[in-house]
């Protein structure tokens, strides 16, 4: 018993410490007013989904950069400070608290998921500070809330691409196989509610696990349906295994994969079995096979050259969100002195603003500020991306 | 005299969080603090089962996902009082644990860790699959805070003493079970269920007893969390982490009421304390992990007092 | 039919791998009554491995194979050495919360060495996947199959047959009367953790070809591994056969007859129930180890 006794002794000896640890951190009490200002950035930039967060990681730094060698937003640098959420809620939410609350940062960019992004939509809009989300969910912007912005194109759109390319080929029948997680759960709501619209059916709906390796059962049973073509939701590297297996059974009908896929190293997982695939992608994949006068040209091609020669790696379809997010955050800033509610004012009134995802238009009821032209179809060919009209 | 040094504990640990409550008023360190205390109610239910009565779960964070989620569904889609909504998600949780805890607690060792890890696979299929009620992948948005007659409890301050009363009354209910008959006849079990059963012990009743109210423990720990962050989706309530509270668990010390703080305390603030590694966290982290373990093999309440035991051994020679 | 002869070829190619990482799973704890929590990550190091040796450095397969099996298992053996061996008190609890924190380690390792994105490699021979009344069987499938059982052979001859086996065997049945009698119990450790994790390396690269390989590919497989094992019973070498085949094929005719979105929850429900009717898994070794 005399053991026992020590032993919660120690144990609340301990604890105490490490009450007194947090308390006396550097930084509690201190609060120094600097001249730069803060910006939070918050990516999965491990995790599931650091292929969306790293990406975004790099690009943020890099938009960054490159406003502070220009002088910065009236004249004061931009500080950025960027925690990663390894794509959970729970640690996106500490992370969001501790950049309000410890960093006092202006505004926060991210995070790249749309789970993470629901769990800290409720403390922007307690702490009133601008918040632009890299994730594609609808439900991050219907309803809209007054705090939240997002700079990624929405399922919406790429949905409607999609069908429209469809409808064009004349089929009636699609069947869909989604990834079981968020990224696939709003593509395969968005696909069942606007086939009708286009006066499809989709005459099968499956789903498959983020780390299966296998799914040729699905596509069996999507194949037992007959549908005119095959709809994938999902991202890297489940869908480059569904290409490759529906290459196996010998599917012959066109497959469909979502915007989630949109980067050089889909067509390296897939191989060949990648040809043929049509998907709806930003504009980035396509930039040096856009016509001379479109507006968004030059902007891409300035930022992947700034990206490669930078991070020495292929630019990827994820990191324009970031970087769009972070220079719209500049322009919203200037002439504000730092005032949230100014730049949240100025945010919802930016237009024209010609980004890598698009050109954004926002407005009071328009958070996202992307038309349906932010996506282009595109087919590969070759083992290239080739544009389709 | 075990008493009095029992309640001068108490004392100092209430002593302890209240001036920490008042002392502290940056928001970030309360709501680092208020998960600490999520993470110690968690904790200290799976150690009633592990370190006392001896059986394993692997799927814990199922009752924590339950208690979460039932509140959610019942405070958001149905607009029932939260107050009324924290028995509906505990009782939810306990005969859930009730009805599954018959059969699976008739596994043994490493079966009856599958047998969990089982069920709490299956309930976070559930979780995710079930949109139109749980609202899927994507989460359940839109729980409404805490209200308790006139009081909103909305993160920060009174939040932070909401948690640690819950933590604090727990404590002391765990303490009260373990110092009576039943948890004598648990640490019983523990040691050797055969014979405990031979001199009179009635094992089965006692284990389910203890499942389910490890699990109500749990499911009280879910219902602070969905109504902190407003938002809850079924990656929270996932494998890893029902393996992330068998690790506080063992990590602080099994059958020990502190350890399951310290076990807490120190897995929700490393991960704090490692941003700065970025890249290295994940590597740094398991190294953590490997060489508590390797160490302090007995987790950390007991290895810090083995370290003072040896060194004051040295000394003395 | 065509369907259901499909669902069965995706389950058995499937139920191959489960039935590999079962095997390491069951084989450590024979010898050391151990689960190794880790055992996902060393699938992972071998197929990234491989996809490194065989298609980034140009090595030929063969050789591939065998150098990523041998650099994985000679990770396990510094495991054992470095994180199992010195503790003082291993009790099953706090060699499983070591595994745990392996698993972050080499998840966290492997994502240093091989970055974030996913990688993928040519299958073992440039063949179309053959037609068998209607469905289709990949080759790679079949390598798969083969090297199944070439492993499970060996494995039996080498319980069988040689000295080492039967001594590794007397430690599974008692390791104290293993160690009175002469056997080296600390060396057959070694030695289980080494074939165990090379069995991992084995299931990692065989499915580098059918499927792509990253650095967090190890959890999932890793746990079906283990539920494979429980199904067939732990510490039994048909038992991890019997049992990963089983969950493989489980799961195909799952998503062909129930729902894709509820595969995996099919699985665990039949594995519950297989449970509570035999609770020591279908070819259980009998009593087990408390924590």
């Amino acid at each position: 018993m005399l053991l026992s006794k020590k032993c919660r002794f120690a144990a609340m000896a301990a604890a105490v410490l490490l009450a007194g640890a947090l308390i006396f951190t550097p930084g509690v009490f201190a609060e120094s007013h600097q001249k730069a200002y803060k910006i939070g950035g918050i990516f999965s930039v491990t995790g599931p989904a650091s292929f969306l967060g790293d990406p975004e990681k790099k690009s943020m730094e890099l938009a960054i950069e490159e406003i502070n060698a220009a002088g910065g937003v009236d004249g004061r640098m931009l500080e950025p400070v960027i925690y990663d959420t390894e794509g959970d809620p729970s640690k996106t939410v500490m992370a969001v608290g501790k950049l309000i609350n410890k960093d006092r940062v202006t505004a926060i960019i991210g995070p790249s998921r749309t789970p993470t992004t629901l769990a800290v939509t409720p403390m922007v809009k307690r702490a009133e500070i601008p918040f632009i989300s890299c994730a594609a969910g609808n439900k991050i912007v219907e309803p809209v809330k007054p705090w939240v912005f997002k700079t990624a194109q929405s399922d919406t759109q790429a949905v409607a691409s999609i069908y429209e390319h469809i409808q064009q080929r004349d089929i009636q029948k699609v069947g869909i196989i989604t990834v079981a997680n968020s990224f696939g759960e709003s593509g395969k709501e968005q696909l069942l509610a606007q086939a009708g619209d286009f006066g499809i059916t989709v005459v099968s709906s499956q789903s498959f696990g983020a780390s299966d390796t296998d799914m040729t059962a699905q596509l069996t049973k999507i194949r037992q349906e007959k549908p005119g073509a095959i709809i994938c939701w999902g991202t890297n590297p489940g869908p480059a295994v569904v290409a490759k297996n529906a290459k196996q059974l010998g599917i012959e009908i066109p497959l469909y994969q979502s915007h989630g896929v949109a980067s050089p190293k889909f067509i390296e997982l897939a191989g060949d079995a990648a040809e043929g695939i049509f998907l709806p992608t930003g504009k980035i994949l396509v930039a040096d096979l856009l016509a001379d006068n479109d507006p968004q040209k030059q902007v891409l091609a300035d930022y992947i050259n700034a990206y490669e020669s930078k991070y020495n790696e292929t630019v990827s379809g994820f990191g324009g969100y970031a970087y769009d997010a972070v220079h719209l955050l500049a322009r919203a800033m200037e002439g504000t002195n730092g005032d949230k509610a100014e730049i949240r004012k100025n945010l919802e009134t930016l237009k024209n603003y010609v980004g890598i995802s698009g050109v954004f238009n926002f407005s009071k009821t328009d958070h996202n500020g992307l038309d349906p032209s932010a996506f282009v179809m595109v087919k590969i060919k070759d083992g290239k991306w080739q544009l389709l009209e | 005299m075990n008493d009095k040094a029992n309640k001068i504990a108490y004392a100092v640990f209430a002593l302890a969080v209240i001036l920490l409550g008042w002392q502290v008023d940056n928001e970030y360190y309360l709501q680092l603090m208020i998960f600490i205390g999520l993470n110690t109610l968690l904790a200290l239910s799976l150690n009633m089962l592990m370190g006392y009565a001896g059986q394993i779960s692997l799927g814990h964070a199922a009752f924590y996902g339950i208690g979460a989620y039932v509140t959610a569904i019942l405070t958001t889609t149905y607009q029932v009082a939260p107050l009324l909504a924290l028995p509906a998600a505990v009782g939810t949780a306990m005969l859930v644990a009730w009805f599954v805890g018959i059969p699976t607690l008739r596994l043994s060792g490493y079966y009856l860790g599958m047998g969990t890890l089982g069920f709490g696979m299956i309930v976070h299929i559930v979780f995710r699959e079930w949109s139109s009620l749980t609202g899927g992948a994507s989460g359940f948005v839109g729980i409404p805070p805490l209200e308790i007659g006139p009081v909103v409890f909305a993160s920060g301050k009174n939040y932070f003493f909401l948690v640690w009363s819950v933590v604090m009354l727990c404590l002391i209910m765990c303490r009260r079970i373990i110092d009576s008959r039943v948890g004598r006849a648990l640490r019983s079990i523990h040691d050797g269920e055969k014979a405990a059963a031979a001199v009179g012990v009635d094992t089965k009743k006692l284990k389910l007893q203890v499942f389910v109210l490890s699990a109500g423990m749990a499911a009280l720990a879910g219902f602070l969390y969905a109504h902190l962050v407003y938002f809850i989706s079924p990656g929270t309530f996932s494998f890893v982490a029902s393996i992330r509270i068998v690790t506080m668990v063992v990590i602080g010390g099994m059958a020990s009421i502190w350890g399951a703080l310290l076990g807490a305390s120190l897995l929700t603030l490393l991960p704090e304390w490692l941003h700065a590694f970025s890249e290295f966290e994940m590597v740094v982290y398991g190294l953590i992990l490997m060489s508590v373990m390797i160490f302090l093999p007995r987790g950390l309440t007991r290895g810090v007092l083995d370290v003072y035991e040896r060194y004051r051994k040295s000394h003395e020679r | 039919m065509q369907e259901i002869l499909q669902y069965l070829f995706s389950g058995l190619t499937n139920g191959a791998i489960y039935a590999v990482i079962a095997l390491g799973f069951s084989m450590l704890y024979s010898s050391t009554e151990l689960i190794n929590f880790a055992h996902g990550e060393f699938v992972m190091l071998g197929s990234l491995c491989m996809v490194t040796l065989a298609a980034n450095l140009g090595f030929p397969l063969i050789p591939a194979f065998f150098l990523s099996i041998c650099a994985v298992a000679a990770a396990g053996l510094l495991f054992e050495r470095l994180a199992i061996r010195p503790v003082r008190h291993p009790e099953p609890i706090v060699l499983i919360i070591i595994t745990v924190g392996a698993s972050i380690f080499l998840r966290g390792v492997g994502m240093l060495i091989w970055g974030k994105n996913a990688h993928s490699m040519p299958p073992f021979s440039q063949h179309p996947p053959l037609d068998v009344a209607g469905a289709r069987l990949l080759v790679q499938s079949i390598w798969i199959l083969v090297i199944v059982a070439a492993l499970t052979a060996a494995l039996q001859m080498f319980y069988r047959r040689t000295l080492t086996g039967k001594a590794m065997t007397a430690c599974a049945v008692s390791k104290k009367a293993a160690w009175i009698v002469g056997i080296p119990t600390k060396w057959m450790v070694l030695l289980a953790f080494g074939l165990s994790t090379g069995m991992g390396a084995v299931a990692g690269a065989i499915i580098a070809p059918i499927t792509m390989s990253s650095y967090d590919m190890g959890t999932m497989l890793g746990l079906k591994g283990f539920c494979a094992a429980m199904l067939g019973g732990l510490g039994s070498l048909w038992g991890a056969i019997l049992g990963g085949f089983l969950l493989g094929i489980l799961e195909a005719l799952g998503v062909g007859f129930i729902s894709s979105g509820l595969k995996d929850a099919t699985a665990f429900v039949l594995l519950l129930l297989v449970l509570y009717v035999r609770p020591q898994g279908i070819i259980g070794a009998g009593e087990v180890k408390r924590f």
